[in-house]
């Protein structure tokens, strides 16, 4: 973990406006932002942890916790509200046994809400890992995750 | 100068070469929605025919011509025929298409949607005239899906970077006067006139000054800025480019949302290319314009579409709005002058340049020159990227081009959740800023939400508050704890609790929000509520005093139910029921438990499209019990 962050932090400058784009680069190696990577980050751009995470917690994309090995987000934006959406948020809460924002037990799927992905003609969308899937139903939904493991 | 103009030569020469039809073209559109709709896939299968057939093409992936409800596209161009389009390819239609060009050498009329030749191609029709693209006006889009995003030479042969070296050759001022005479306002939302903020910014003193190019495109159904970058984004870096050199700019930045992986990518490569050209870096092509770009990925903030919450986010602080003046012309990033354009601002510059302003005011209306992109979706046939002449009126947007709706049209939304719910009888208002306004909605970036009568008024306006309230930074109250405030009444509403002081209330709160809020996010948040009151009282009374939703969407309002005379017990949504409320054996009409059912949908779509019945599970008005 130390040499895996301190080449994130190589890569970057100790301004203070790199912070952002550090924390982006952290999430991006360890899936989320942790505590160690806080004050590790506090150190190298001498700002203070709090600042650090008043910052990251004003952003939706920033995590705190450990994520699933599959991430689902359910596109809510309007065109995907107006044709279910929040249906198919709903019914995956249910179906996972967890809320938006949470990782399943077996660590096998996080679920979050994305406010747009931009596909929305092909409303609604869900994104798993990379992958978009346009026109979801509840049921095709079901029968996608099984997919994943 | 002379090393690009070399380049421009040899990227003609290769344009012309590509397109003398000595050798077939596979073009697949594969922005971000064409992706989602498969076609990387299709890409596969074309390489597998090529080679179990042992032909040659060339596959090019180009961007997004626009309608979406098309995708996944392939077109095909074979050697002295014009480039044909199929729409909705799937895998099996591929194999059809595919035989039919290479092996048979013709094109699949029946498949076929169109082709991009000037003359009658064997009974097909034209691609742009086909009725989703005849009224369009195509500027700040005419290359997408005709270009390959990732070769600047293609670019550069249909005439990229032509705007920029002629603003080089004459004085920033001369560029400014010439957006001026072209009338281009501000195409994030507001219209504010591109030039006054372009002079300000010219005359604040200031060694460092920053140009900024917008590409939050937050708003929840828009997706014009996603589409121009992914399809075509030397064009924006060209714009930005232009402003640069007029505002007198060393330094530019791209500030795009994270969730554009695509356009991030495309954007880095064209920058690259860029720098490769001599477009960027000192004394740009023999002149004293100096220019760099940067990306800067935002976090996840709808408030930092907003200029100064923008610029606080690339400082690495939390992305609040500050109060203005300052205006950012005059302090805005690290304290020095800074220039913030919307994409398509950008992407429409070259075009003036190019062109001269006279061309452009050919376009749209007195007041509103031009063009404007709109992502036209929800229950319309035919969804997509448009491009219209401003002062096209939405009927001509909705029905004409988008095709019309399935169901009885409602209403449309302009302006995403900063903007207003028009009804019925606003069809034929023209689009221009001044006509959206006083509807009491937006422009706004350009999403335009077309609802039909399976939407509820109240869930819209519900929706719209539940996103403004989550994403307002807290820092005034009026925004903070009105929104919060609007967000419960039209809770209480949906559930069936309102009562008509409600509604007085709604009206109060939006209107003081409106007034007393800091930023754009909490001065525009209250609209959809307002507009939807005004033009659709009836529908919130209707929940109000008869507990009733038409549009059987708000849950507490609405309850599902079996009809037994139609159910042949065929356990599809026995299956498919996550909490076990419908039981019963096979052959039997089956049972809803009321008290289990968490009315997700799952039977109802099940027994709709798939389970033998069809249509034995009905959503209806739920009974009261009082």
């Amino acid at each position: 973990m130390p040499e895996q962050i301190q080449k994130v932090l190589g890569k970057h400058g100790r301004s203070p406006d790199e912070l952002i784009p550090i924390l982006q680069d952290v999430q991006a190696v360890f899936g989320y932002i942790g505590e160690d990577s806080v004050k590790v980050i506090s150190r190298y751009l001498r700002i203070s942890e709090n600042q650090i995470y008043g910052v990251s917690s004003f952003y939706a994309q920033f995590r705190f916790t450990e994520p699933g090995r599959h991430g689902i987000k359910v596109c809510l934006g309007t065109a995907c509200h107006v044709r279910g959406g929040s249906t198919l948020l709903d019914s995956l809460e249910h179906g996972l046994g967890i809320h938006c924002g949470e990782t399943t037990e077996d660590k096998r799927f996080d679920v979050d809400r994305v406010a747009c992905l931009g596909c929305c003609a092909l409303s609604p969308v869900v994104q798993i890992d990379r992958d978009i899937y346009s026109r979801m139903t509840v049921n095709k939904l079901t029968e996608l995750l099984k997919n994943y493991e | 100068m002379n090393k690009l103009a070399k380049k421009i030569d040899s990227a003609k020469s290769k344009w012309e070469k590509l397109n003398d039809n000595r050798e077939p073209i596979v073009y697949i559109g594969a922005a971000s929605c064409g992706r989602a709709a498969g076609a990387l896939d299709l890409k596969e299968g074309v390489k597998t025919f090529l080679e179990e057939n042992k032909k040659s093409a060339r596959i090019i992936e180009v961007g997004c011509i626009g309608p979406c409800y098309l995708e996944p596209l392939v077109d095909i161009k074979m050697p002295g025929q014009p480039r044909v389009s199929y729409n909705n390819v799937n895998a099996k239609m591929l194999g059809m298409i595919l035989k039919s060009h290479f092996i048979d050498g013709a094109p699949h009329k029946k498949l076929a949607a169109g082709h991009f030749g000037t003359d009658d191609f064997d009974g097909i029709p034209r691609f742009f005239d086909l009725p989703m693209l005849k009224p369009q006006v195509r500027i700040v889009l005419r290359n997408c899906g005709f270009i390959d995003p990732e070769e600047i030479d293609q670019y550069l042969a249909v005439d990229g970077y032509q705007g920029f070296m002629k603003a080089l050759k004459s004085t920033p001022e001369d560029v400014i006067a010439v957006v001026r005479q072209a009338g281009l306002r501000g195409r994030g939302g507001a219209g504010f006139p591109t030039f006054r903020k372009w002079t300000v910014c010219r005359e604040s003193p200031g060694e460092q000054k920053y140009l900024i190019c917008n590409a939050d495109e937050g708003d929840p159904g828009a997706f014009m800025n996603r589409s121009l970058i992914e399809s075509d984004p030397h064009a924006v870096l060209e714009g930005m480019l232009i402003a640069g050199y007029a505002i007198g700019a060393s330094k530019g930045i791209v500030y795009i949302r994270a969730e554009y992986p695509l356009a991030i990518d495309r954007l880095k490569r064209a920058i690259g290319q860029m720098r490769e050209y001599g477009l960027l870096g000192k004394n740009i092509l023999g002149s004293d314009f100096s220019f760099e770009i940067k990306i800067k990925e935002g976090a996840g903030a709808f408030v930092c579409g907003e200029e100064t919450a923008l610029i606080g986010s690339i400082e690495g602080k939390r992305g609040m709005p500050k109060s203005r003046p300052p205006f950012p012309a005059i302090s805005g990033l690290f304290q020095s002058p800074t220039i913030i354009n919307n994409v398509e601002t950008l992407g429409t510059l070259p075009n003036i340049l190019r062109n001269g302003p006279d061309w452009y005011n050919r376009f749209g209306k007195e007041g509103n020159r031009g063009t404007k992109t709109f992502s036209l979706v929800g229950k319309i046939r035919r969804p997509g990227l448009i491009e219209v002449q401003l002062g096209t009126t939405l009927r001509e947007i909705i029905f004409d081009i988008g095709g019309g709706v399935q169901k009885p049209f409602k209403a449309i939304q302009t302006g995403g959740p900063s903007g207003g719910c028009l009804s019925e009888e606003f069809l034929d208002l023209t689009v221009d800023y001044e006509s959206l306004a006083s509807a009491g909605s937006i422009m706004g970036s350009g999403g335009l939400i077309v609802m039909d009568e399976d939407t509820c008024i109240v869930d819209l306006a519900k929706y719209f508050l539940d996103f403004t309230q989550k994403e307002s930074c807290g820092k005034c109250v009026p925004c903070r704890v009105g929104t919060r405030h609007i967000l419960e009444i039209l809770q209480k509403i949906s559930n069936g609790e309102g009562t008509p002081d409600d509604l007085l209330a709604l009206r109060t709160l939006g209107d003081t929000i409106k007034k007393g809020a800091l930023c754009g996010l909490g001065q525009t948040a209250p609209n959809p509520v307002l507009t939807t009151l005004r033009y659709f009282r009836n529908e919130y009374l209707e929940h109000i005093r008869d507990h009733k939703c038409r549009a059987t969407v708000c849950k507490s309002l609405i309850e599902y139910r079996v009809i037994k005379e139609k159910c042949t017990g065929c356990q599809s949504c026995v299956r498919v029921c996550p909490t076990g409320a419908i039981t019963g054996p096979r052959s039997e009409p089956h049972n809803l438990d009321a008290s289990k059912c968490i009315k997700c949908r799952s039977c109802y779509e099940i027994c709709r499209y798939e389970a033998i019945a069809g249509d034995a599970i009905v959503i209806r008005t739920a009974e009261r019990q009082s």
